[in-house]
């Protein structure tokens, strides 16, 4: 069988960083075929090649045995091949129809394309109204909105770009369904991952990456995820271990916790309530956009709510902003690092100042004490393994595993007796990962109480004793995680959100 | 006759007197949509009135007059798109800072031809709708430019509503990282957009120094490229809001011209900075509401583009 896409030594690098190089792989009609790799291995640069948006330096791709050198992406479509992005390239302020007009090449008038729309998405089991603004669609349905875009242009080949981070296990099961089913029609699937029990679940081939090369090529049906994991990030990954820490007084305990969303089409929060004791680590789950970012700002003290709404220690603290809550000892990392947790453009040592403060007694009458901040940015480097040439490098000159370091680091440095963090390991290569995991668990056995908001399910099972999950915006009681399986942690999640297995050609 | 202002009059007057404004805030809508902020639209009103003057009375046709001023108003434009979108100047900077180019260039353009009486642009023969009573007087009897300004307002409503190239214009304004990642051109779209926008207020400009005064002095568009911004704010950035907008403000400008003629007590400068107060009024509002109207802004206005992917 010929192959559909051929990659040939395709090399590109940006100044200071060489994304891939000499990356060679193929797909034949109809295979699912994952490409593999950390957080910075070149995945995305290399579909981005594929796709049209970024020019390969040297190196040739094929395309049914002709020369592909896509200038745009528009020519990409045009040679039939579809991508849905990690980052959805959706319009919030657009409704449904006129996002995927813009991503077709000769759109049918509105009502055509609304009928159409509604054709396919019933055809793969993926139910959307045309005329929904999308700004109010769950991270579930905006993918939606992204495959059926896809899937109206009929495409031959369709790249994936990390699809499942925003859906639970039961809408994972679904778009796998959708997925065999495109690939025994005969589009090949490009499927970018690492999360590798997917990959074995679905994909045919697979080519790892790392640091931009590929470093082999396997059956993942044949390996274990242990063994790829290990050709992945290229050591022996050692799981962070636990020490089972007494369980003290409640430390954080939210009541009935109800706010409204500060965020243009956010997700308001509906009477949350939780405790969490001294040495205990709650995680918390959810699809994006379920109101994560919502319930960070509340405990963090950015979003106010009433005075008993949020007790640390057994003080409320619900009118309290972010400095007081952090003087009674509670500290926050957020998702977002630049321009959240860190202001991008300022030093590391401008930035340790600015949430340590308070707890590490930096500033004196007014004035900045820079000796002690100096040296607390120090130890945090020292103490997170933080790769930097200095203390007085920009937050923005860092990459993003280490500048998550630094900044968990400067949180869980200040002595605090609750934690809460959201999303601590996103977008970090796995021995970063590993390491921060370590650290939350070490303040846990120290007696902080801690909670994580992540959308990693393998993580929260790593380090949490008790789960819970947000669903548009009202949370689960929690449950120990101990005996928890997946099934009942997607029913929590909110199941599959009305989504429902393809029945095309049936 | 009400304490001697007449309704006909003041009717027709307040069309006439909000031509200039929504021209240019109708092409300020046009260049916000498409997520650029260019706060420079007095420049290039101005920029539009003095090369509008000199092109019509150089060549003794008012029509060119305007074609001359839409292309200077383009052509100031076009250092803002220079700046803004391949140099990646901050875009407040930028625009106030080509407004202040504006005033000093036109000045310097216009030195010569102060005190000379433009090409007289005349009204549209409409026959007998001209000679209806009350309608007659306010809406049939205008010069085509008043007649082009309703137009353009409801082109860019149907452009925007309807048409691909609409889409994308606001696709782009809303977000150019998505717009970027589907393949459109996010920087050609916004310097034709940003052209588009001067041109509209360099016709608004001509039509101040060509109709509305009509002569050449310094300054003479005195500010209503800065209430054009305030409409586009003001009416949320939907096109017939704009117009309504602004015949709303032109109104104001023409009562309070007719009350200081006509005697009244109000002192002229609670008349003249009304616009302004309910402009600020409204955007309070319109922030404190977060109801729809708050979320209608273009969500990457004013933010600049770089292509890092």
């Amino acid at each position: 069988m010929t192959d559909l896409l051929r990659v040939e030594g395709v090399t590109k690098a940006y100044p200071g960083v060489v994304a891939n190089s000499d990356v060679s792989f193929a797909i034949s009609p109809g295979e699912i075929h994952a490409l593999l790799g950390e957080n910075g291995a070149g995945k995305s640069t290399l579909v981005k090649m594929i796709y049209g948006l970024v020019r390969p330096d040297t190196g040739r791709m094929l395309l049914n045995g002709a020369p592909y050198h896509p200038a745009e992406p528009r020519a990409a479509r045009a040679a039939g091949v579809a991508m849905v992005f990690q980052h959805f390239s959706l319009f919030e302020a657009l409704n449904v129809a006129e996002n995927v007009a813009l991503g077709m090449e000769n759109p049918p008038p509105m009502k055509e394309l609304a009928s159409q729309i509604r054709k396919v998405s019933e055809e793969y089991g993926l139910p959307l109204d045309p005329a929904r603004m999308v700004g109010d669609l769950s991270a579930g349905e905006r993918q939606r909105v992204e495959i059926i875009r896809c899937l109206l242009q009929d495409p031959k080949l369709l790249i994936m770009d990390e699809p499942t981070s925003v859906l639970t296990p039961q809408e994972v099961e679904i778009l796998f369904k959708t997925l065999r089913q495109l690939s025994s029609e005969g589009t090949a699937i490009l499927y970018i991952s690492h999360k590798l029990e997917e990959i074995r679940a679905l994909c045919d081939e697979a080519t790892i990456l790392r640091r931009g090369r590929v470093v082999a090529t396997c059956t993942p049906r044949e390996r274990t995820a242990r063994e790829m994991a290990e050709l992945m990030v290229g050591a022996v990954l050692t799981p962070p271990a636990r020490v089972g820490a007494a369980k003290g007084a409640i430390a954080l305990e939210v009541r009935g916790l109800s706010v409204p969303s500060p965020i243009p089409f956010g997700t308001s929060l509906k009477d949350v309530s939780f405790a969490v004791r001294r040495g205990e680590v709650l995680g918390i789950a959810g699809v994006a956009g379920n109101g994560q970012d919502e319930l960070l700002l509340a405990l963090s003290g950015e979003v106010r709510a009433a005075q008993d709404a949020v007790q640390i220690d057994g003080k409320g603290c619900g009118d309290l902003g972010p400095n007081e809550r952090r003087r009674l000892g509670l500290v926050s990392a957020p998702e977002e690092r630049l321009g959240h947790a860190a202001a991008p453009d300022m030093s590391l040592v401008e930035n340790a100042l600015l949430s340590g403060a308070i707890r590490k007694g930096l500033t004196r009458n007014g004035f900045i004490d820079w000796g002690a901040t100096e040296a607390f940015a120090a130890t945090i480097i020292k103490e997170f393994d933080v790769r930097t040439p200095g203390t007085h490098v920009a937050a923005r000159a860092l990459s993003g595993g280490n500048l998550q370091k630094f900044v968990v680091g400067r949180e869980l440095s200040q002595t605090p007796s609750v934690i809460v963090i959201n999303q601590p390991t996103w977008g970090v290569d796995a021995a970063a990962a590993a390491a921060i995991r370590q650290a939350i668990l070490d303040r846990t056995a120290g007696g902080a109480a801690v909670v994580v908001i992540s959308q990693d399910l393998d993580e929260l099972l790593e380090i949490a004793d008790n789960f819970a999950a947000l669903n548009e915006g009202r949370l689960t009681p929690p449950r120990p995680v101990a005996g928890l399986t997946i099934d009942e942690i997607g029913l929590m999640m909110g199941g599959a959100h009305g989504m429902e297995v393809a029945h095309h050609g049936s | 006759m009400f304490g001697g202002i007449d309704p006909t009059l003041l009717l027709a007057a307040l069309i006439v007197a909000s031509v200039p404004i929504i021209l240019a805030a109708i092409g300020e809508l046009v260049v916000e949509r498409a997520g650029v902020l260019n706060l420079g639209v007095e420049g290039m009103m101005i920029m539009g009135a003095v090369c509008g003057f000199i092109a019509a009375v150089e060549t003794g046709n008012p029509v060119l007059g305007f074609v001359g001023g839409a292309a200077g108003g383009a052509a100031l434009s076009l250092i803002f798109a220079v700046l803004t979108q391949f140099l990646l100047a901050n875009q407040v900077a930028t625009g106030l800072a080509l407004t202040l180019f504006g005033l000093g260039l036109s000045s310097l353009l216009g030195q010569s031809y102060v005190g000379i009486k433009p090409p007289l642009t005349g009204d549209v023969p409409l026959g007998p709708l001209a000679d209806l009573p009350f309608l007659g007087k306010v809406l049939f009897s205008h010069d085509w430019v008043v007649y082009l300004s309703v137009a353009s307002v409801a082109a860019v409503w149907w452009v925007l509503r309807s048409t691909r190239t609409g889409l994308i214009l606001r696709a782009v304004g809303e977000s150019h990282d998505a717009a970027h990642a589907l393949g459109y051109k996010v920087r050609r779209i916004r310097v034709l957009a940003i052209m588009f926008g001067g041109a509209m207020a360099g016709l608004g400009g001509a039509y101040i120094s060509l109709v509305r005064v009509p002569q050449w002095t310094d300054g003479i568009t005195s500010g209503a490229g800065w209430i054009a911004l305030a409409i586009v704010v003001f009416a949320s950035w939907r096109p017939w809001r704009a117009l309504l907008g602004a015949y709303l403000f032109g109104g104001i400008t023409v009562l309070q011209l007719n009350l200081q003629a006509a005697g009244a007590r109000i002192p002229v400068e609670y008349l003249s900075s009304a616009p302004y107060l309910i402009t600020i009024l409204v955007l309070v509002i319109m922030s404190s509401g977060k109801g729809k109207a708050a979320l209608n802004a273009p969500a990457s206005l004013g933010q600049n583009f770089h292509a890092s992917r």
